[in-house]
């Protein structure tokens, strides 16, 4: 694998490989010095056109877990400001000599515009409302770590789909490991068309949750909505949050999970979020291993070149 | 393990073809059941000393090294599995991929870890399993048992217990199980 741009891209095979690459990895970060040399003398920078804290934050730890060098840039306080082309900050990054770039845009595409540029493997970190891979697969993970797996999984996501990257990677890995999915969200955060995608549709959260083994909460992105989509988020609370009322419908060992930030008191009561249910806290160290799992595929485990030891 | 790696690992891979019988299934279990009385010699009792094997091909050989130990001394060290793989130092340049995950739940500060595997070869395996057991802590002291000891080492390395010495060609293969340790050749045409 050169690039990890989408799951769509991805093959069951491919997922299943970078779960089992994560729980080595994982193993990795208990160890007393939760550090490898693996990825000794390459080089990892970043291009984050949005703000991030958890991925920006997971892929840097990664990056050091792995020994890689990691070139910290800030868009904010870059040539971009004085009015550089993306094209040619790509490429005044990939002259200095990296190995991969991980992006995040606020437009999709970019990513893989990008990888048509450079030699360097690129990651999807999050592609206005296409997709964010890496999420994908550590939701994947958590679940597999809960549960053993996806197969037969009934998973539940909950909230504004139409805006979330999240809702679309999680879409295609859960439905490629098997897990049957169902969106509920009022008809105005659902995307025009889910046709084609994998999924049941229900527009009311009480009916869904007694059946469910996974409750995904998305945040309401408040920043993208350009209208009022929703009456108020009083009401979208009332109606689509998840309140200490409703997780006592959910089944006994089903699991809460956001991709964070939270809106604690939107799409998720701040005394839910605490339930040892709610597996965020697992989601945000899974990341870190995933993210490893990723860099070392694409940097570290081929191709395979001519001239290796016979 | 090194070259069992490579003999799984196409294209520089292929199948394994026995040519002779070096030592039978009793043969081996004589020479694990000396090498465990070596260990026990060597560190005056059991006090401190953790197994390791080395995945995959070692990991046999530390249970029966284990099962040796228990009954000469009536104390069944711990033990451990190591996969080397993120500390080999040829990453990048075939796939390198570990075969399951490593398990050694314990701070080994103050250990005497002996390391086995099956087949002692080129000897980068074995450094890469040295930088790999000082994540887990500092031992007092770290030791070395194989089953076999081919020759042909790329580094300053060597065993403190061997099970048999077994001059080798570069060019040959050795395969060593519980079962019986067996040379030949890898003949790449039939992979």
């Amino acid at each position: 694998m050169r690039h990890l741009l989408a799951v769509s891209d991805l093959s069951r095979a491919d997922v299943d490989r970078l779960l089992d690459l994560t729980d080595a990895f994982a193993e990795v970060g208990r160890r007393r010095v939760p550090k490898v040399p693996a990825l000794q003398g390459r080089t990892v920078t970043w291009l984050f056109y949005e703000d991030s804290t958890r991925t920006r934050l997971s892929f840097e730890q990664a990056a050091k877990r792995l020994s890689a060098d990691t070139l910290n840039f800030s868009v904010s306080s870059s040539s971009v400001r004085k009015g550089e082309s993306l094209r040619d900050t790509v490429e005044t990054i990939e002259a200095m000599g990296v190995d991969a770039i991980v992006v995040r845009h606020g437009s999709s595409g970019v990513p893989a515009q990008i990888a048509r540029w450079v030699s360097a493997s690129v990651v999807n970190a999050g592609d206005g409302w296409h997709e964010h891979p890496t999420q994908a697969l550590l939701d994947c993970y958590t679940i597999r770590a809960h549960l053993g797996g996806l197969d037969g999984v009934r998973i539940a996501i909950v909230g504004d789909v139409a805006h979330s990257r999240v809702a679309r990677s999680d879409v295609w890995a859960f439905a490629l490991m098997g897990a049957e999915v169902t969106l509920v969200a009022p008809p105005t955060l659902l995307p025009p068309s889910v046709e084609g995608w994998p999924v049941r549709v229900g527009h009311d959260l009480d009916a869904v949750l007694p059946d469910v083994d996974v409750v995904y909460l998305l945040r309401m992105q408040r920043e993208r909505m350009t209208e009022a989509l929703v009456p108020s988020l009083r009401e979208y609370s009332a109606r689509f949050g998840l309140t200490g009322r409703r997780v006592e419908h959910m089944g006994d060992k089903a699991l809460v999970m956001h991709p964070g930030p939270m809106n604690r008191g939107v799409e998720i009561a701040a005394d839910v979020a605490e339930l040892p249910r709610s597996v965020v806290v697992d989601q945000v160290r899974n990341g870190v291993a995933v993210r490893m799992a990723v860099l070392f595929e694409l940097l570290g485990s081929g191709p395979i070149r001519p001239g290796g030891p016979g | 393990m090194a070259e069992r790696e490579r003999r799984q690992t196409p294209p520089f891979g292929g199948v394994f073809v026995a040519r002779s019988q070096v030592l039978g299934r009793d043969d081996v279990r004589r020479a694990i059941c000396r090498m465990a009385h070596e260990i026990v010699e060597r560190n005056h009792g059991l006090d401190d000393v953790v197994l390791i094997g080395l995945q995959t091909g070692g990991v046999p050989f530390a249970e029966a090294m284990a099962e040796a130990l228990d009954v000469i001394e009536g104390v069944r060290p711990d033990l451990g599995t190591l996969d080397v793989a993120f500390h080999r130092d040829d990453i990048g340049l075939r796939p390198v991929l570990p075969s399951t995950v490593t398990e050694i739940p314990w701070d080994l500060t103050g250990k005497v870890v002996v390391l086995v595997d099956d087949v002692l070869f080129t000897g980068r395996t074995i450094r890469a399993a040295l930088d790999a057991v000082h994540t887990y802590g500092r031992p007092r002291a770290i030791e070395l048992a194989v089953m076999i000891d081919r020759g042909h080492r790329e580094l300053p390395i060597r065993p403190d217990f061997v099970g048999k010495n077994l001059p080798t060609r570069r060019d040959e293969a050795v395969n060593a199980t519980l079962d019986c340790v067996e040379l030949g050749e890898i003949h790449k045409e039939r992979w």
